[in-house]
């Protein structure tokens, strides 16, 4: 399978490992996913507005791009382009008039002619490859790893875009299950982390992180699985302020689903990328024997 | 925020502008508490998010100053919850929009330090950025 690949702004900065490690495993999964040679910001939150045309240029223009390197499908991994780009996509192609308005104002642009589907890469996982398949190429089986998937808010909300049940969602369960990994079933899966209220209110966010992150633990949980770079900021570096503001509380990793499934597909460690997470998952690969103990991660011994 | 509630505060004109900017129909609203039930940011604010609308159907303007509308996320567990179909998640967007549209903004981006600029994910700056600036 091959499709056209937009990655947003995180992925090139703090969630790296989030690229390297989707891309390898998505390779390995025979999915050939190409970077748009131009792309610009999604806008990260879609203008809840009515009628505010103008903020779905960013959108817009990257299925220009899309459509100018010849791809009608293009593939994302940040939730937060996802839901950006997916309502953008869905109301250009509901309603012509509106397509029509904003093809004239980009009249520099070729017109963009509201054929691009895009995907996240969990639903490429689910509907293209599909689990057994995922199943049968398995080295590395993470046996005996507790995961607690974390959903947050932009992958299964609102309904007409979610990838999955915004209540009761299965996607990253199944996915789970097919790289052999314990599944911990958190109830606060979709709770939200808080997200850009980490920039100006972080005590609200480290109240968050707290709750979350204890639920997973307090079922077992070893470590916090998820697809959003900018929840794993919140879940992952604030537990740093949360273990200020709140002495008794005792974190977990938080890792990214492509990381894991990396790792399963018995990926090499410079394109999964655990090292740049805040708080070290290899102590606990290693407690499970999913990783050995000294195994070479980076120059570093696990 | 206190919020006194009576038909003389009746403001139709807060009601019609924030019913064009979020598109929805707030009188559609009934009051079952089923979004603010579910807000995982209700701890922090100062009216609950039905009282909200409850504000904006009396027209009282006073909820404009309330932290409760920048309080929320935009999760959409109100969206996707609301028997009546009502998206909150817009009618919060529309209030914000009624302060920021007048060029004012939330936060005041000079503050934030060398430090955090330099450890906040481009995610979260253009995201907050979007929601509190104007």
């Amino acid at each position: 399978m091959n499709l056209a690949y937009y990655p947003g702004c995180t992925l090139k900065n703090q969630g790296l490992g989030f690229e390297t490690s989707a891309l390898a495993a998505a390779q390995a999964l025979d999915i050939e996913m190409k970077e748009l040679d131009r792309w610009n910001c999604c806008g990260t939150v879609f203008s809840l507005a009515d009628e505010d045309l103008m903020h779905y240029l960013a959108p817009m223009r990257n299925f220009v791009r899309v459509q100018e390197e010849g791809f009608d499908k293009v593939v994302t991994l940040c939730s937060m382009c996802y839901n950006t780009m997916k309502r953008t996509e869905q109301i250009v192609k509901d309603d012509p008039e509106k397509l029509k308005t904003i093809n004239e104002f980009m009249y520099r642009e070729e017109d963009y002619r509201g054929e691009v589907k895009l995907f996240h890469l969990l639903e490429l996982f689910r509907d293209e490859i599909g689990y057994e398949e995922i199943k049968k190429r398995v080295i590395r089986p993470l046996r005996g790893l507790k995961v607690a998937p974390y959903y947050g808010c932009m992958l299964t909300r609102p309904k007409e875009i979610g990838i999955d049940d915004w209540e009761e969602p299965r996607i990253m369960e199944d996915l789970l299950s097919a790289i052999d990994a314990e599944v911990v079933k958190d109830p606060l899966r979709g709770e939200c982390c808080g997200a850009y209220h980490t920039v100006n209110a972080k005590e609200l966010v480290t109240e968050r992180t707290r709750m979350i992150v204890s639920s997973a633990k307090k079922r077992g949980a070893d470590c916090i699985m998820l697809s959003c770079p900018l929840c794993e900021f919140n879940l992952d570096l604030r537990q740093r302020d949360t273990a200020k503001e709140y002495t008794d509380f005792v974190g977990i990793p938080v890792v990214y689903f492509t990381q894991l499934l990396a790792l399963a597909l018995g990926l090499t460690e410079d394109v999964c990328r655990f090292d740049l997470h805040y708080i070290d998952p290899y102590p606990v690969l290693v407690e499970k024997n999913i990783i050995e103990e000294g195994e070479e991660v980076h120059g570093k011994k696990a | 925020m206190k919020l006194r509630l009576s038909v003389t505060t009746t403001n139709s004109a807060l009601l019609a502008k924030v019913e064009e900017i979020s598109g929805e129909n707030l009188s559609k609203c009934y009051h079952c508490g089923k979004c603010s039930a579910g807000c995982p940011s209700l701890t922090n604010m100062d009216c609950l998010p039905n009282q909200v609308i409850r504000a904006v159907q009396l027209g009282d303007e006073k909820v404009l100053e309330s932290e409760t509308i920048w309080l929320c996320a935009s999760c959409f567990t109100c969206a996707v919850r609301c028997p009546r179909g009502v998206d909150l998640s817009k009618i919060m967007e529309a209030l914000r929009l009624l302060t920021l549209r007048k060029d004012v903004n939330h936060i005041e981006v000079k503050e934030l330090t060398q430090e955090e600029l330099d450890e906040l994910p481009p995610i979260a700056l253009v995201s907050n950025f979007r929601k509190m600036t104007s």
